[in-house]
């Protein structure tokens, strides 16, 4: 290992006296704390690291010693459950109540370990070679490195390991052997190999109608949620985080909020997963750099948690990647680069901003795993443009790498409009793809019904435009019937309460059921117009209250009832209808 | 009793507040340094950067009046610290943390760094309980809780000074505990204002539990960046040593960033966003992020950072990553105190992110919420109708809009508007007296039982 001494030293960056060779992009230990940084320039027999701590007390003379490699994280069982600082080193059971600089480490812990190979076989890169399960946890499998490959000289037997042991001999193709342990370190900037990629074919459930039912994003695909501060992105997150089919859940909490980090937690082990019944911190992952925590470590924070996403998809899960906000991320990114006097690009920003982002979001993929498995990452991450202006760079860019986009809107949010997904300006690209999907579900004429609730948002934005100008009274019944009706979608459709026990969720039958009512509605309004009933007297019906209430109403377990209210919708609007084609003098008032 | 060392003579370069010193003596970075001139003044500083030569010192009060030659280098071995013992409260400091009342010093019991440390968000416990107001804006519509930093964006010409005293005065917490101490930092303040605070806290007999950073419109433009960093610390120690429930009350941290970007472009950094710089963002969070609960320590730390927004922009860097940063904002409106409304809170763009966690069942009533979710809703409407009207006029509106306008004009002067503190349940009360004024099919908020049990009877 290569050796350094501190020349020099301000904030989180130093230069130092290289006493042997040292690679770009190589992990360093600086000081007797061992503090982490990252070789980032090479001049001569100097170098410039910068360090991912509080680098307080630190002077000239000070040792920097090289780890040989790239900066890697420790990927294993215990990942699961656990809260990690932005270089995967575990927050809890340090014992103090600050983020103190220097190496941690939790206690490794101990996994009841299977083994699904036995002496003899050849073992393929990534190959599965057993199972680990923790005390009341769910099943885990143990990966080989997706480098190393070989024939097994020894596994261990069955029974209670730590996660650190080795538990498997392997001779490789140059005969040297190597010793497997349940978890494995791997470079967090470089993608994990897979075997193939593979196209989208299902959206994520997510539990929310507007996104799904609107908006849907693939399984495997990527997803950027922008908006001003209070408009509900950290809550639509955390929901989603909640209700999504994901198998794992990895949420980073980049430059945010402490205080939501605590409420995760606190939350989290107490809630149950819907799918598993477990609760759903067993398969959660926080990462968590707070907006007070070093700089420097926000930048790695991203790729640690894509790397921990790809860990698990290699086992053959689907999982989900919350990044919140990589605007945090972005700026890290300028201030690091700023200390270094790169020549800044647009809005300050580094000009590599864009090919950083791209990085990123294509490590969002489905894929055939290297142990033939389907697998998927799924990324979600959250914008917080600058006074809530979507033409910023970070904006910008994002949205020409992701297929969904979910622009939250102030108005939105602030009549507490959640969540505040301006349906307008949002856009998802996959749909075509998913129509299959829905009609597994029950709902064969979701694209019909999705383009028909989109065109009617529409209309809405138009009328009221035109209201502004000459008063809602003078518009023509039609009209008025357009805006009612996109008032009773976005109402009983569109909003839905995080908060609420009921509609925090909903299933796609759920969704699909609510969905074709309002299209029922929709038509039998139509009628009812045509009939010559006034679109206030429908505004004033007890069903359409029941309507826009529905969400809240009518839960998962009651789903006959939406039956019952369309029979009830049927029948009262059935009365109104014939009422107003036996009176015709009514209906001279409309068109 | 740490050794005191001293550095004479060695200075080589004066540049802006940043001051090159020959290195004799071995320091380590971000350490407290003590500069003193010919002039006997003594000047906190500290190590910004070191090489093998020399070290960078940060002077962070006011440079002037330093020589080369003469200027003694005294290194305290730590970074800044703040003394402190018993005693803190109904004492008045400046914005150093040195007593200015003529009263004796502090009794030095613990020294803590004036920085802070980043807290472990494991060790965090979440903010649950409410605090009472008294000010209906805050309780009904954005409730406060402990442990939660919620600013107040307001505007030059608001009365901002007036709300932070009655909030000051008037903060309980419900069901007696009255373990209630408050910190207020001055920052940047005229002279004027400082009195008014000390004058106000005085009568109403605040004082008595409030220390009171001064840190004055005059004073040194470093000096102001050290002054919520002593007022927190200070916090920190009511909080979690001696385990009072604290509310720090920041005004105002417009002139906290302005003192930011100057000293920042005095160092040559580059600038950002209007000239502040980079870290703008980072360096309020290590402000505002010293609020919270930590688990098994009895005291909280609430903060209500107080801001004017520069040409009531609420886009301008300052609002908007205090936005980013803090658990909701409460907005002043200028159109609603040109109306007389006060406190003119401006409810729309206001929020409290915690709200969902001290109020309802348990906390405050079981209705609390979904009642200030349909005033919201209702609110927003009004608004809305609002703009309509004021182009085609009421006769142009539809019969229930006309429902929301006198909803809105009722809400506005019967609601936010309120000559002293009011109880929440007071609150409460005038809300649902008000949404009994809606037609029932438009009150989707709320369920038909909370519409039984609050609205029937008054219709």
């Amino acid at each position: 290992m290569s050796r350094a001494r501190i020349l020099w030293i301000s904030g989180p960056v130093l230069r130092a006296r290289a006493e042997g060779p040292f690679a770009m992009r190589e992990a360093v230990a600086v000081g007797p704390q061992g503090l982490v940084g990252e070789v980032i320039r090479l001049e001569g027999d100097e170098l410039v690291a910068q360090v991912y701590e509080d680098t307080s007390g630190l002077k000239p003379g000070v040792e920097v010693v090289g780890s040989g490699g790239p900066l890697a994280i420790r990927l294993g069982p215990g990942l699961l459950g656990g809260i990690f600082d932005g270089l995967l080193r575990p927050l809890a059971g340090t014992g103090s109540i600050h983020v103190q600089p220097g190496q941690r480490r939790a206690a490794a812990r101990t996994f009841d370990f299977t083994p699904a190979v036995s002496a003899g076989m050849r073992l393929e890169a990534g190959a599965v070679f057993g199972t680990a399960t923790a005390a009341h946890g769910r099943v885990q499998r143990c990966l080989l490195p997706p480098r190393v490959s070989g024939e097994v000289l020894h596994v261990a037997a069955a029974g209670s390991h730590d996660e650190d042991a080795p538990l498997l001999r392997l001779r490789d193709a140059g005969g040297r052997a190597c010793e497997i342990a349940m978890g494995h370190d791997w470079p967090v900037r470089q993608p994990r190999p897979v075997r193939a990629r593979r196209p989208a074919a299902k959206p994520l459930v997510t539990g929310q109608r507007l996104l799904d039912s609107l908006f849907p994003v693939a399984q495997g695909g990527k997803a950027a949620i922008p908006g001003g501060f209070g408009t509900g992105k950290t809550v639509l997150l955390e929901t989603l985080a909640k209700g999504c089919d994901a198998d794992v859940i990895v949420y980073l909490g980049c430059g945010e909020r402490g205080n939501e980090m605590a409420g995760v937690l606190d939350e989290f082990p107490r809630l149950l997963d819907p799918r598993s019944g477990r609760p759903l911190m067993e398969r959660t992952v926080i990462i968590a750099n707070a907006s007070n925590m070093p700089v420097a470590a926000r930048e790695a924070s991203i790729y640690s948690a894509v790397t921990v996403a790809e860990y698990f998809r290699d086992q053959g899960l689907h999982v989900a990647l919350m990044a919140d906000s990589t605007s945090r991320w972005a700026e890290a990114l300028r201030e690091v680069s700023g200390r270094f006097g790169e020549l800044p690009g647009e809005g300050g920003y580094p000009a590599y901003l864009a090919s950083r982002l791209a990085e990123f979001y294509e490590r969002a993929a489905t894929v055939e795993t290297l142990a033939g498995d389907s697998g998927s990452v799924t990324v979600l991450g959250a914008i917080s443009p600058p006074s809530g202006d979507f033409s910023e760079p970070v904006t910008s860019h994002t949205r020409r790498y992701v297929r969904a986009f979910w622009a939250l809107d102030v108005r939105r949010a602030q009549a507490r409009f959640y969540p505040a997904v301006n349906p307008l300006q949002s856009y998802a690209e996959d749909t075509d793809a998913f129509a299959a999907w829905w009609a597994a579900q029950g709902n064969g004429e979701w694209p019909a019904l999705r383009r028909r609730f989109l065109a009617l948002l529409h209309e809405q934005a138009r009328l009221e435009r035109m209201a502004r100008i000459i008063g809602k009274d003078a518009l023509p019944p039609r009209q008025q019937l357009v805006l009612l009706c996109a008032e009773l979608v976005n109402e009983a459709f569109l909003r839905q309460s995080a908060l609420s026990p009921v509609d925090r969720s909903a299933s796609p039958a759920r969704q699909a059921a609510m969905m074709r009512l309002l299209g029922r509605f929709l038509d039998l309004a139509e009628l009812a117009l045509s009939a010559g009933v006034a679109p206030e007297r429908l505004a004033a019906l007890p069903v359409f209250r029941a309507l826009q209430r529905m969400g809240e109403d009518i839960g998962e377990e009651d789903i006959e009832r939406f039956a019952a209210l369309q029979a009830q919708l049927e029948q009262v609007l059935g009365e109104l209808i014939h009422a107003g084609r036996e009176a015709p003098d009514a209906a001279a008032t409309v068109d | 009793m740490r050794p005191r060392l001293s550095i004479e003579g060695g200075a080589v370069r004066l540049e802006g507040p940043l001051l090159f010193v020959r290195r004799t003596l071995e320091a380590g970075l971000n350490e407290a340094v003590e500069v003193s001139g010919s002039d006997g003044r003594s000047r906190l500083g500290r190590i910004a950067a070191l090489d093998e030569q020399h070290m960078t010192i940060e002077v962070l009060e006011s440079p002037d009046g330093l020589a080369l030659a003469d200027t003694v280098l005294r290194l305290r071995g730590a970074p800044l610290e703040f003394a402190l013992g018993p005693g803190i409260l109904g004492r008045v400091f400046n914005g150093i943390g040195e007593p200015v009342d003529g009263g004796p010093p502090l009794p030095a019991r613990v020294l803590q760094p004036i920085d802070g440390l980043p807290v472990n968000p494991v060790e965090r416990a979440l903010p649950r309980d409410f605090i009472e107001t008294g000010i209906s804006a805050i309780d009904l519509m954005n409730s406060l809780v402990r442990g939660q930093k919620l600013p107040l964006f307001s505007c030059g010409g608001l009365p901002h000074d007036r709300i932070a005293v009655d909030i000051a005065t008037h903060a309980r917490l419900r069901g007696g505990s009255d373990d209630f101490a408050i910190v207020f930092a001055g920052i940047g303040v005229p002279f004027d204002s400082a009195d008014f605070f000390r004058r106000s806290l005085e009568k109403s007999g605040a004082l008595a539990r409030t220390a009171l950073f001064l840190n004055l419109a005059s004073d040194s433009s470093t000096q102001r960046l050290l002054t919520p960093r002593f007022a927190l610390t200070a916090a920190e120690y009511l909080a979690f040593e001696e385990g009072r429930h604290v509310l720090v009350i920041l005004t105002d941290m417009t002139n906290y960033c302005e003192a930011l970007r100057e000293v920042s472009s005095s160092k040559g950094e580059v600038p950002g966003r209007k000239g502040f710089p980079g870290y703008l963002y980072s360096d309020l969070a290590q402000l505002y992020e010293r609020a919270g609960c930590l688990r098994g320590r009895a005291g909280t730390l609430t903060q209500l950072p107080i801001l004017t927004m520069p040409s009531d922009d609420i886009g301008h860097p300052v609002p908007d990553l205090t936005g980013y940063i803090t658990e909701g904002q409460i907005v002043l409106s200028r159109d609603l105190d040109r109306l007389g409304i006060h406190p003119p809170v401006d409810v729309l763009p206001s929020l409290s992110r915690l709200m969902k966690d001290g109020i309802g069942g348990g906390y405050t009533h079981a209705d609390h919420p979904a009642l200030a979710n349909q005033l919201y809703a209702a609110y927003a409407r009004a608004v809305q109708a609002r703009v309509l009207s004021s182009v085609v006029g009421d006769d142009g509106m539809t019969p229930v809009d006309r429902s929301y306008l006198a909803f809105g004009r009722a809400f506005e002067r019967e609601l936010l508007h309120q000559a002293a503190a009011r109880t929440l349940e007071a609150s409460m009360e005038t809300g649902w007296r008000l949404l009994a004024g809606l037609p029932e099919g438009e009150l989707t908020r709320l369920s038909d039982a909370q519409i039984a049990a609050h609205l029937r009877g008054r219709r």
